[in-house]
């Protein structure tokens, strides 16, 4: 069998009374960028806070690098080189956005490494290097995405999860920030995308799930996904 | 090392008070180093994890209690304090286990029955705690005067200690990932700080040094009744003197303590019947017109002179 970065088996999950996960299987191969589609309400943040032991499934399993990880605190999947950032950036508004970036890197010990990987965060998005000393509260909403990809990126992890990278921007920043995911992509880091933008996720990723209801409902590779005619009608409106 | 030079010199000031001051104004100093225990330790919890504690009352009530009661048994007084100091570290850790999932208003109603809670247990137990009658304590053999001098230089050290650790927690891991729990909770997990170790780390710390307050001031006024060490103000007051001082500051809540005091000797001695209507007031003035304390105000100003120049 292929080696797995993440493995989700059969996952129940939900908040109190209101279960929203319903038997969700998926994985994500190293250095994969795989997509999670679906429409508002359908899931994906749930599977996403499983995923980085934000909310503890009901039942299944989750295991990264074949470790099972289903009890598993939130440190505990950082340090297992899972990096999530977060649906609507999270980022501490008050802080520097250099402090914000090293937040990102809170557990690790190797002050060389923290040192170099700030640097390539700073060439990635220049404009961060710029407003170092900014407040993160100061930035516009696209800068505001950099900097929580950036903050994730600090964690140096082997699975980046992006929750929602479009949402609120603008097409062009989109294109932008969807090029730096290729780059890091490029660079080893699987990646495990939430978009309710279709067209853009499967253009990215190599593969996708399609989430409806908690439930997966189709899954393969993006591109066939994209020519779907049920997947087109639904999600893209188009016939 | 501004903040330890500062620390140090404002306490070598105030330590030679003793020298100059008659007796009332010792008695004052006492209360305001007390008062600075109860606003620099609320500042843990409150203004650095951003958790709106309301449980001052409590940790101050069973400091008081446990040290009487143990001293009341024959322990010595120094050694009651600290018992007191270490009983409500460990109540403060097993609350903070029980209530610290809840956020916002929802924890800081949790956080004010407890006061209520320790005062009925109080009540009802009369046999250990006096009830109602209220317990009296040990008292010292030495002169008014040498009292009043022990009192304020015991209140004195705690406030040193407590301002202290504040330094250290504040420029300290700990420190750092508290305030990332108060701007962004969720975040902060994300990342991989253990929120409620840091923020039950944060609560006991808000708790101890009451704890020990509450244990001098029984020995110091040498009866204490319910209503009195549980009193709903000693878990106002805190927070009032943090926002008039300024929020997750180090000499913030020293300074509204200051201010409190004063406010409490020159204004309310005056109106004793709406005083805590009064307080009431500054809450709200407070919070809808400088939520930054009245710090924040030097500092733009200050900041507006350094522009200019």
């Amino acid at each position: 069998m292929a080696p797995r970065k993440l493995a989700v088996a059969n996952l129940q999950a939900g908040y109190g009374d209101v279960q929203v996960l319903w038997d969700v299987t998926m994985e994500v191969g190293p250095g994969e960028l795989v997509s999670i589609i679906g429409s508002n309400g359908a899931g994906k943040t749930t599977l996403m806070r499983c995923i980085s032991g934000l909310l503890v499934p009901t039942a299944g399993s989750i295991e990264v690098d074949d470790k099972v990880m289903t009890q598993a605190a939130p440190a505990n999947f950082v340090r297992a080189g899972i990096a999530h950032v977060p649906e609507g950036r999270r980022l501490f508004s008050a802080m520097s956005i250099r402090d914000n970036l090293l937040m990102g890197a809170y557990l690790r010990r190797d002050k060389a490494g923290i040192a170099v990987d700030l640097e390539r965060v700073y060439a990635m998005f220049p404009i961060l290097a710029e407003r170092r000393w900014q407040d993160a509260g100061t930035l516009s909403g696209g800068e505001q995405q950099m900097c929580a990809i950036g903050r994730g990126l600090m964690a140096s992890p082997s699975l980046l999860l992006i929750d929602e990278l479009s949402l609120g921007l603008a097409p062009r920043v989109v294109e932008l920030l969807s090029e730096s995911l290729r780059a890091v992509n490029k660079s080893g880091v699987a990646i495990l995308l939430v978009e309710q933008d279709v067209m853009n996720a499967l253009e990215l990723a190599d593969r996708a799930y399609v989430i409806d209801h908690g439930r997966v409902t189709m899954s393969g590779p993006a591109m066939s996904l994209a020519n779907d005619p049920a997947i087109r009608e639904a999600y893209m409106g188009l016939a | 090392m501004k903040n330890w030079i500062t620390l140090i010199v404002v306490a070598a000031m105030l330590a030679t008070l003793p020298l100059v001051g008659n007796n009332y104004l010792l008695r004052l100093a006492s209360i305001l180093c007390m008062y600075a225990v109860l606003a620099q330790s609320w500042n843990f919890i409150g203004g650095l994890a951003g958790y709106p504690s309301f449980a001052t009352a409590a940790f101050f009530g069973l400091g008081a209690y446990t040290s009487a009661i143990l001293q009341n048994q024959g322990l010595p007084m120094m050694l009651a304090w600290g018992t007191a100091g270490l009983t409500t570290l460990l109540f403060a850790a097993a609350l903070g286990g029980a209530i610290l999932h809840l956020r916002g208003h929802y924890f800081a109603i949790a956080s004010l029955i407890v006061a209520e809670m320790l005062r009925e247990i109080v009540n009802t137990t009369p046999n250990l705690t006096g009830g109602g009658m209220g317990l009296n304590l040990p008292i010292m053999r030495i002169s008014v005067e040498a009292q009043a001098r022990y009192f304020f230089y015991a209140m004195l050290s705690l406030a040193f200690l407590c301002t202290a650790t504040a330094i250290v927690v504040y420029r300290s891991k700990l420190g750092f990932g508290l305030r990332c729990i108060q701007q962004n909770e969720d975040a902060a997990s994300i990342l991989g700080v253990n929120a409620y170790s840091y923020k039950t780390a944060a609560f006991s710390l808000s708790a101890v040094f009451v704890g020990i307050a509450g244990a001098i001031y029984a020995s110091w006024v040498n009866y204490i009744e319910p209503p009195d060490v549980f009193d709903i103000l000693l878990a106002v007051k805190p927070l009032v003197m943090v926002l008039l001082g300024g929020l997750g500051t180090i000499f913030g809540p020293a300074i509204g303590a200051l201010i409190l005091l004063m406010f409490e000797e020159f204004v309310w001695r005056n109106f004793l019947t709406v005083h805590a209507a009064a307080l009431g007031l500054i809450i709200v003035v407070l919070v809808l017109f400088l939520p930054n304390g009245l710090l924040s105000l030097l500092r733009e100003r200050f900041a507006r002179l350094r522009g200019a120049r």
